[in-house]
């Protein structure tokens, strides 16, 4: 359980290595030298219109203005985050925490072991690996995106008022 | 370093000037959605303001906001850029009613039919469209949505907060007393 919460910041943000389809991993180690958003959810196919990758998904545009990297992780396996990414159109990868399960998420606190999910859990590492904000939502509740744009801006100067519109 | 545990979401984008509204500008209770015309939750969402609309009278002012979720609904841009040409012809209400009452035909061809049916000046619309004049609007839009911590659609906030529970016309207007003076 996460009731001992989830990692703070200056931690530095735990390494992993994990599958995003049954041919590819993904490791943090990757992402040395830019930003890295970490969302845990608790599982794909989330039942409403405007689940939070969906709305991550469309919203990449702003993270990556800060040049960071954005991963989701949950439990599932990789053919159900191949057939959800599919389906949702999504631009960025899904980390499966499933073998052995939730491993990745325990190591940042924010395993649910009772339901045997991963906490709505948040984390902007900066691109020496150093967690520099985190966030756990209620379960039920999406935590959104703006937490996250705070946090990329406070890690760097302010981006160019150029940038506020959207890139063609 | 931010490192928020009780985060509430507030609106950062104040309703004035910009906005589509309905109601007066000096009702006690302001409702705020963020709404995607292709979003089948958002069209369940459209009678239940239209509900609490009737319900609260002059003391509720409502304005909506566009969030379209443009990867998974393909046609909401496009609808939102329509809502705001028929805006700009004085008509943004009326096609806003129409798109969410025909949510399933939201061609380019259906958006000029419903013009058509507005009798908006054609050719400004469909120049409008075609050069996407409403995409920065629309897009400001989504982004004040995203700053304010909209986190998927419908969002609503009452009087500048979001809304977390559910959002059927009683518990909406639940959320308008509580938060402001207002009597159904």
């Amino acid at each position: 359980m996460a009731e001992t919460g989830i990692l703070k910041p200056a931690t530095p943000a735990p390494g992993f290595t994990l599958h995003t389809t049954p041919d590819q991993m993904v490791s943090l180690s990757d992402f040395r030298g830019q930003p890295v958003v970490l969302a845990f959810y608790p599982a794909d196919w989330s039942p409403i219109c405007g689940d939070q990758m969906t709305l991550y998904n469309e919203v990449l545009p702003e993270f990556r203005k800060h040049h960071a990297a954005l991963v989701g992780i949950s439990v599932d396996g990789v053919w159900c985050h191949g057939a959800f990414a599919a389906n949702r159109r999504l631009h960025f990868p899904l980390l499966a925490d499933f073998e052995p399960k939730g491993a990745v998420a325990r190591t940042y606190g924010a395993y649910r072991a009772k339901e045997g999910v991963s906490e709505r859990a948040l984390f902007v590492i900066d691109r020496d690996g150093v967690i520099r904000w985190s966030y756990l939502s209620p379960i039920g509740v999406n935590p959104g995106a703006d937490g996250i744009l705070e946090a990329l801006e406070s890690l760097e100067p302010a981006p160019s008022l150029a940038s506020t519109r959207r890139q063609a | 370093m931010v490192t928020g545990q009780s985060r509430v979401a507030r609106l950062v984008l104040p309703v004035d000037g910009r906005d589509h509204v309905r109601g007066p500008a000096d009702a006690p209770a302001t409702l705020v959605e963020y709404g995607d015309y292709e979003c089948s939750y958002c069209g369940l969402a459209h009678p239940i303001v239209e509900e609490v609309q009737r319900r609260l009278g002059r003391q509720l002012r409502f304005a909506f906001r566009h969030f379209p979720l443009a990867e998974i609904h393909p046609h909401a841009q496009p609808a939102a850029e329509a809502a705001e040409a028929a805006g700009a012809q004085g008509r943004f209400w009326e096609m806003h009613d129409l798109l969410y009452k025909n949510q399933h035909a939201l061609d380019d061809a259906d958006l000029l039919r419903y013009a058509q049916a507005l009798e908006l000046d054609l050719t400004r619309f469909v120049s409008e469209l075609a050069d996407r004049t409403w995409e920065t609007r629309v897009r400001e839009d989504f982004m004040s949505g995203v700053r304010s911590g909209v986190n998927g659609t419908p969002t609503f906030f009452v009087n500048g907060v979001r809304h977390d529970g559910p959002w059927d016309a009683d518990s909406l207007i639940e959320a308008l007393m509580a938060r402001a003076r207002v009597q159904v």
